[in-house]
């Protein structure tokens, strides 16, 4: 166990490496300055150079370089060039509306995933399964954007049960916070739920065909028996690896949900910076991100050696 | 018993929804397209910092009224000395910071010096570049030196690039901006909205307003949604224009229409080889079909133009005539120039959708008179970079936003190239001119220089369309400059 462990760490930590060299890189190569786009059209060249050096731009690659990824280790992420605030505090402001967003689509999914997951595959080619299987296929091929212009229209403009977007913040209690999630939770779990429940579904098909569902069914237990005890928990290891890749979709990939319900969430701190240049704000929730997805990535092998033991001894 | 109950209740209720319903709404929620960088007008060149701070939070000496007019703001009045190279200001007495400081001369003084200093990051540097001076006379009264006598001085000074600040915290307006506006900086939630409040110290007349919200909403179908859902009140700058026959058509919301200072044109770059050639560029000017881009486009917001010059502007002239939709005429220019059928051009399209839209109509209006295009579509960060700095473009469409700004055309250097010497002797010699009516003849003599030489492409001047909650009152119509002004808006009941 302690060497997977190992094993695992040197990878993550490499991984961390190359991206920071790839995502500094291909920044640095696109074109446009942040400076020349804070100041427009009608700015001299002088005063863009002048802002160039307030900024710290007028410095070389690789000073930029170790400057950067040094101050990452300390946990400085920089100063936003637009904003001109850290981007440790704009992160974690973001952060604020996108991990509890991801969290509880991914948990609203989950929660609809399982229960038709196991019935479909228990009740293989009945009514039952046909309806999951329509439904899901339904949910996967809705585009997210449009269903969520929906929920917007009936629950916002017709019923107005909802606000159509924006976030108040978590100062007006929990649950006014989480209000103001709902809608953009559903749009974001009904396609993953969708994925996820066919994906439950396979997989415990694939398993209750194994020798030892098979062997457990001679001893004598029911179908329904064996699959709880036996299929289910064998039948975990691509759906837990689905779970992690859809927490980090969730979690930077909601751009589009975000600009429906105008959400001030990292996707859109994302794309707004891309736009503007703000090259430090880009790398640095670039990299934020890399490391959530080798984390979750690292947290779900570490869940499969638990669910497979076979894995800890690196098979 | 039951009843009696139930009827003293409906009555306590009456009395509490009539007494609300007679007492006007103090607050209001602003919608923009984009949200402000940051609050500093002195460092930036986007638009949306001036929307959310210009005389809401900073004032200058002067401020534009809603028409476009020059007016009196931190400074009362101010008489102009030595045939026009010295101006003395009066200054408002009892003017207080919102931090409690107060407002005095030397703060003029430092905002001024810092705008046009050697390490200015100030964005329209250009605007101070006449000033030899900034002279303390005493707390209230302050004078300006010029080097030459400027007729627009009033003028730049109202811009939101030159709004006085306290030295004390000028350095942090970027992020906690502190004015002397009649409403103070209170909340920023980065992404989604900036929170202000009424001053209550303001030293002119108070606001009807107690509190405003401007909410960041780029979507424009999230921008319907949010006016639908009453989340809200306005939306001065309305992103999608073909939703607003629906808003028009809904009792509950009033669609302003006005003008902004836009002029939206099809940039031509003057050095290239096949535009250096003026019968070429004045083909392309009658291959265009404007009230086509405009319908197309803008859904018919826009007005036509035949110059570089806003419409409501007093001095404007109708120079569309010099450009009519003529197909035969730029056929034949294209011929006499020899470069018939055989004539590719690039075309580099910014974001906005004047320019995404308006491109494409542009295309294929160019390939009925035989002009292809290669159509890029670029960020305007890269814009900046290709078409703006590197000069690397043939067509791009632009608007160019800020107010009287003919004289880009005189700059050495500017990306589109336009080099003449009887243009450049014509804003110079504007610009030392403070003899109104002098001043109106140059300008329409500029106007009829730009139009007749067929520099750029003169498509329309960009609509203003606001959509408000029918019981706003105050919101401006027109756009004289970038700024979303609450001073003088309330709720009718």
């Amino acid at each position: 166990m302690l060497f997977y462990l190992f094993k695992r760490i040197t990878s993550l930590i490499a991984t961390l490496v190359v991206a920071s060299l790839v995502v500094f890189t291909v920044i640095e190569v696109v074109p446009g300055d942040p400076a020349s786009y804070m100041l427009g059209m009608n700015a001299s060249e002088d005063t863009v150079q002048a802002l160039k050096t307030e900024l710290g731009l007028n410095q070389g690659r690789i000073p930029r370089y170790f400057g950067w990824v040094s101050g990452m280790l300390r946990g400085d992420f920089g100063t936003s060039y637009t904003y001109r605030t850290p981007v440790a505090d704009m992160v974690s402001e973001r952060l604020m509306v996108s991990l509890p967003l991801a969290l509880s689509a991914l948990t609203l999914a989950i929660v609809l995933a399982f229960p038709a997951g196991l019935l479909a595959a228990s009740r293989r080619g009945g009514a039952v399964d046909s309806i999951v299987m329509a439904i899901t296929q339904l949910g996967v091929a809705i585009p997210n954007f449009w269903f969520a212009m929906w929920l917007v229209l009936l629950f916002a403009i017709k019923w107005q049960w909802f606000s159509a977007g924006g976030f108040p913040g978590w100062d007006i209690g929990f649950w006014g916070g989480m209000k103001a999630l709902t809608l953009p939770a559903i749009a974001l779990a009904l396609p993953q739920a969708s994925i996820l429940a066919r994906v439950l579904r396979s997989s415990l098909l694939d398993v209750l065909n194994e020798d030892y569902v098979r062997t457990a069914r001679a001893k004598g237990l029911t179908r329904r028996q064996a699959l709880w005890r036996h299929a289910l928990r064998n039948a975990m290891i691509p759906v837990l690896t689905i779970i992690g890749l859809q927490f980090s979709f969730l979690l930077a990939g909601a751009i589009i949900i975000e600009n429906v319900f105008f959400l001030p969430g990292l996707g859109r701190l994302i794309f707004q910076s891309i736009a503007q240049r703000d090259l430090i704000v880009v790398e640095s929730v670039i990299m934020l991100l890399v490391f959530a997805v080798v984390l979750v990535t690292f947290l779900v092998d570490i869940a499969y050696a638990w669910v497979d033991p076979r894995m800890r001894r690196g098979h | 018993m039951k009843f009696f109950t139930r009827s003293v209740t409906s009555l306590m209720l009456a009395a509490v929804f009539s007494g609300s319903a007679l007492a006007a709404k103090t607050d209001i929620t602003i919608g923009m397209a984009l949200e402000p960088p940051n609050l500093d007008p002195t460092g930036g060149a986007a638009a949306a910092i001036d929307e959310v701070v210009y005389a809401n939070i900073f004032e200058g000496l002067t401020r534009f009224g809603a028409d476009g007019s020059v007016n009196p703001a931190l400074a009362s009045e101010w008489a102009i000395e030595e045939e026009g190279k010295r101006y003395v200001f009066t200054l408002q007495s009892g003017v207080k910071y919102h931090d409690g400081a107060d407002f005095t001369a030397e703060d003029v003084k430092f905002s001024l010096d810092r705008a046009r200093g050697e390490d200015s990051t100030n964005a329209q540097k250009g605007l101070f570049a006449n000033i030899t001076d900034v002279e303390v006379i005493d707390d209230t009264t302050v004078a300006v030196n010029l080097e030459n006598p400027d007729g627009n001085l009033l003028f730049n000074l109202a811009w939101g690039d030159a709004i006085i600040l306290d030295s004390a915290s000028a350095e942090t307006a970027a992020t906690a901006p502190v004015g002397t506006g009649p409403f103070k900086f209170s909340n920023w939630v980065q992404g989604d909205r900036i929170d202000i409040e009424r001053n209550p110290d303001y030293w002119g007349e108070a606001v009807a307003l107690e509190k405003a919200t401007f909410k960041f909403i780029s979507e424009p179908t999230a921008a319907f949604a949010a006016l639908m859902a009453g989340d809200v009140d306005a939306f001065p700058n309305y992103p999608a224009p073909e939703n607003l026959p629906q808003l028009e058509a809904d009792p509950r919301f009033s669609v302003v229409l006005g003008s902004t200072e836009g002029e939206t044109i099809l940039s031509m770059n003057n050095k290239s080889e096949a535009l250096s050639d003026v019968r070429v560029r004045k083909a392309i000017a009658h291959a265009i079909d404007r009230q086509a881009i405009i319908d197309g486009a803008m859904f018919g917001y826009g007005t036509p133009i035949g110059s570089h010059f806003a419409p409501h502007h007093p001095s404007y002239l109708d120079l569309t005539g010099n450009s009519p939709f003529d197909q035969d005429a730029a056929r034949a220019l294209l011929k006499e120039a020899g470069v018939e059928g055989d004539l590719t051009l690039s075309l580099k399209l910014p974001p906005p959708a004047y320019a995404r839209r308006g491109g494409e109509i542009i295309a294929a209006q160019l390939r009925e008179v035989g002009i292809d295009t290669e159509i890029e579509n670029v960020e305007w960060a890269q814009w900046l970079e290709q078409v703006f700095k590197g000069k690397d473009f043939d067509l791009t469409i632009v608007s160019h936003t800020e107010p009287l700004d003919i004289g880009i055309y005189a700059r050495d250097d500017y990306y589109f190239q336009y080099d003449n010497p009887n243009f450049k002797e014509l804003i110079g010699a504007f610009n030392v001119e403070t003899d109104p009516e002098q001043r109106d003849v140059m300008l329409k003599q500029a106007q009829t220089m730009v139009s007749e030489d067929y520099v750029n492409g003169f498509l329309f001047q960009l609509a203003k369309t606001g959509v408000a909650n029918n019981k706003i009152e105050g919101l401006w119509a027109n756009q004289p400059t970038q700024a979303n002004d609450l001073t003088g808006v309330s709720w009718t009941d």
